[in-house]
């Protein structure tokens, strides 16, 4: 006969800040529109009826970065590109997640040469990174799961 | 890099009308990121209210440097790279480069393998138009098409997918034929599309056709004609629908499409709609062509058998010598090219992409260079977008189906 | 060849003085630099080539006279024929006239081969870079421009590419 007991009889939940704090912004993270390349179409894909992302609440994909707090990079980053992308992270409120989709925004891909950034981890730091060119809409999914676990383990002190 | 340069009215004088420059029009940028353009395209609109005075197109963003990176690859790699190009047709790119490769080294290619290209290019060209009425329709504010496309897109993902293990990035068309034959499902998914297909297409002509909003949007808007079209280099769905009737498939027919049995479609008026209806009827003439050739698929080989190309098969190698040293040479140096240059095209969902190839006589291309059509159908943006309204340039934008990987290279 | 295309390849090398050649069924004249214009004119006025479908360069390297072969690809829908021309580029600062007046989409394509070769377009309305930034240094098309290859990262050099690589932090 705990306290959590004799709390839960009257309709209380006992649990820490933090815990709920973490909860509820895992619960609809809104993505910015950011598809660069083949991974957009993917993205795209991962967005339509048969692998539904619409049941993590992310279906509506915001165009403007004031409101968005999840910036998927999906495609390959070129140098011209580089800057405005790194101008859509800074204009992003926080908190802010980012999550390299595809190999070219991981690591540069197929292609190793003068016109691509070897990974968009130059330019902003990310969350996580999803491997395959382009990776199945399972694997983002996989992705945006794996986002949540290290986003539940986050501490309000070591934020700010 | 990460300081972001600005572009002031002076470096684009030259290119706006005098109002700007007084400050009487205003310039707007329309940005790379943006959920209108269809990949990263930045466009500089000269606005008069809501009427566009000039319309600078900004591209580059997606540049990725495939022709110089191709240099240092032999000619097996290279292949690897030509599907992410245009992203969206990545089979019709695999076969424009495969059908350059047999006309450098004159290789031929066995009746069934044909018929396989065939069919697996023409299931991209609907795969390709799906998504473009899907994000099109998204423009103008049809919401539930992009949702029921990309739902028939999945059907066609999956038969590719069981062809060659991958939904995209297939490089499954190579030079001499095709990679390995087709599995026995192969066909049941087929016909099973066939049949499904068609009362889709009716579902989508539906809502959209004869729609009052839809007309009032694309009626009229964006009218090119076939003078200028052909003068801008246009070619493609955008080409035949201001009636002109040039399709690489009829004009200049490879990988056997003369003995199939459709149409071209063609419109006269140039506009919006007329482009939606071509690629609408286009759809419908690629089922068709996609019925006949699997009716008509022969049994035998899938690729050619000339091993100084082609790897021979795993079971010779432990018997022959020189099937030995053939896959010796094709993995460690690759094959070899007579010295020379050609040109080869194939008809894509945009156009006529086409692929040029410099050879010295190494086993690395000198040089290739890849004739993109939405480079070229771009260029005719601002000319069609004169005089226009903002919420015109999106329609426009949609209706000409760019894709940017095509574009930046 | 066809006999259409033998008879237009006629014309263009009596006009002009220009050699034909022929590969696996594809023609091109080489034409001098300075009787390009002439010769895109005649093209689409009176031969029926209404179309450039593409233009685009060949770097035969710093040492080779001459540097860079431009290539201009046309397309007759009329007569269904395809012609290439050839013609030889050479020097430190190459320039050639501009076809964008007679064909449209030689805007484009010119702006392309300033930025990846450096050769400029006289009386091109727009000679700006178009797919490298404004401020880009070099040409990237060229022989002697360096591809630009990083060295993968290997678990036996994990840690020395590690400390060198650009991580961003914030």
């Amino acid at each position: 006969m705990g306290v959590e007991q004799k709390l839960g009889n009257m309709g209380f939940v006992t649990t820490t800040l933090e815990e709920v704090v973490n909860w509820s912004r895992t619960r609809a993270l809104w993505p910015l529109l950011s598809g660069l390349a083949c991974c957009a179409i993917e993205m795209m894909a991962a967005e339509g009826a048969h692998y539904d992302m619409s049941r993590f609440g992310m279906e509506l994909m915001r165009p403007s970065p004031r409101q968005s707090d999840l910036l998927i990079v999906a495609g390959r980053v070129s140098q011209k590109m580089a800057p405005v992308m790194r101008r859509l992270y800074d204009q992003m409120p926080d908190p802010k997640w980012v999550i390299a989709m595809g190999d070219c925004a991981s690591c540069g891909g197929v292609f190793n040469n003068y016109a691509v950034v070897s990974g968009v981890d130059e330019l902003m730091p990310v969350d996580v990174y999803i491997a395959g060119c382009p990776p199945r809409p399972e694997a983002l999914v996989h992705g945006i799961i794996t986002l949540y676990d290290k986003i539940k383990q986050e501490k309000i002190k070591g934020r700010a | 890099m990460t300081q972001l340069e600005e572009v002031a009215v002076d470096q684009i004088k030259h290119l706006v009308s005098e109002r700007a420059v007084q400050g009487e029009t205003m310039l707007l940028n329309m940005g790379p990121q943006h959920p209108s353009t269809h990949g990263v395209l930045r466009l500089l609109l000269e606005l008069d209210g809501e009427t566009i005075v000039n319309c600078i197109p900004d591209i580059g963003y997606l540049h990725t440097g495939i022709e110089k990176n191709m240099e240092s690859k032999n000619y097996t790699q290279v292949e690897v790279m030509t599907d992410r190009l245009d992203y969206l047709n990545t089979v019709g790119n695999n076969l424009a480069y495969s059908m350059a490769i047999e006309k450098l080294v004159d290789l031929d290619v066995p009746y069934r393998a044909q018929s396989i290209r065939v069919i697996l290019a023409e299931l991209q060209r609907i795969s390709s138009h799906l998504i473009w009425l899907g994000t099109t329709g998204l423009d103008v504010a049809a919401m539930s098409t992009f949702l029921y496309c990309f739902r028939e897109r999945e059907a066609i993902l999956d038969i590719l997918e069981m062809v060659s293990g991958q939904r995209m990035m297939t490089t499954y068309i190579r030079p001499g034929g095709v990679w390995r034959d087709v599995p026995v499902e192969f066909e049941a998914a087929v016909r099973d599309f066939i049949k499904t297909f068609p009362r889709r297409i009716d579902e989508y002509e539906a809502l959209l056709t004869r729609n009052p909003l839809f007309l009032d949007r694309t009626f009229g808007i964006g009218t090119i004609s076939s003078d200028v079209a052909v003068n801008f280099g246009v070619t493609g769905p955008s080409l035949r629908a201001t009636g002109v009737d040039w399709d690489l498939r009829k004009n200049r027919p490879y990988c056997g499409y003369d003995q199939y049995d459709f149409e071209v479609p063609t419109r006269s008026e140039g506009d919006v709609y007329a482009r939606y209806i071509v690629r609408i009827d286009e759809m419908r003439q690629s089922l068709r062509i996609v019925e006949q050739a699997l009716d008509k698929m022969p049994i035998g080989p899938v690729r050619s058998n000339n091993h100084k190309y082609i790897p021979p098969p795993r079971s010779e190698i432990g018997v022959s010598m020189e099937a030995l040293i053939h896959h010796f040479k094709l993995w460690t140096e690759g094959f070899s090219t007579p010295k020379g240059a050609i040109y080869e095209a194939v008809e894509s969902p945009r156009g006529e992409l086409g692929v040029y190839i410099v050879s010295d006589g190494s086993p690395k291309p000198y040089r290739i260079h890849w004739r993109t059509p939405s480079f070229d159908n771009l260029q005719a943006l601002p000319y069609m977008a004169k005089g226009l309204l903002v919420a015109d340039l999106v329609a426009i934008i949609g209706s000409i189906d760019i894709v940017l990987g095509d574009v930046d290279r | 060849m066809k006999p259409e295309l033998e008879s237009i390849v006629k014309t263009l090398t009596k006009a002009f003085k220009a050699k034909s050649s022929e590969f696996r069924g594809d023609v091109t004249v080489d034409i001098a630099p300075e009787m390009i214009v002439d010769a895109c004119k005649m093209m689409n006025d009176e031969l029926g080539f209404t179309q450039l479908s593409t233009m685009t360069a060949i770097d035969n390297g710093p040492d080779e006279t001459p540097r860079f072969n431009v290539l201009y690809y046309f397309n007759s829908m009329l007569h269904n024929l395809r012609l290439g021309f050839l013609v030889p580029v050479s020097g430190e600062a190459p320039t050639l006239p501009t076809v964008s007046g007679i064909f449209r989409n030689a805007n484009w394509r010119e702006r392309e081969l300033w930025d990846m070769f450096g050769i400029k377009f006289e009386g091109h309305p727009d000679m700006r870079r178009i797919f490298m930034p404004t401020d880009w240094d070099g040409h990237p098309l060229r022989k002697d421009y360096s591809l630009g290859y990083e060295e993968p990262q290997f678990t036996f050099n994990y840690k020395e590419i590690d400390k060198r690589k650009t991580y961003a932090k914030e």
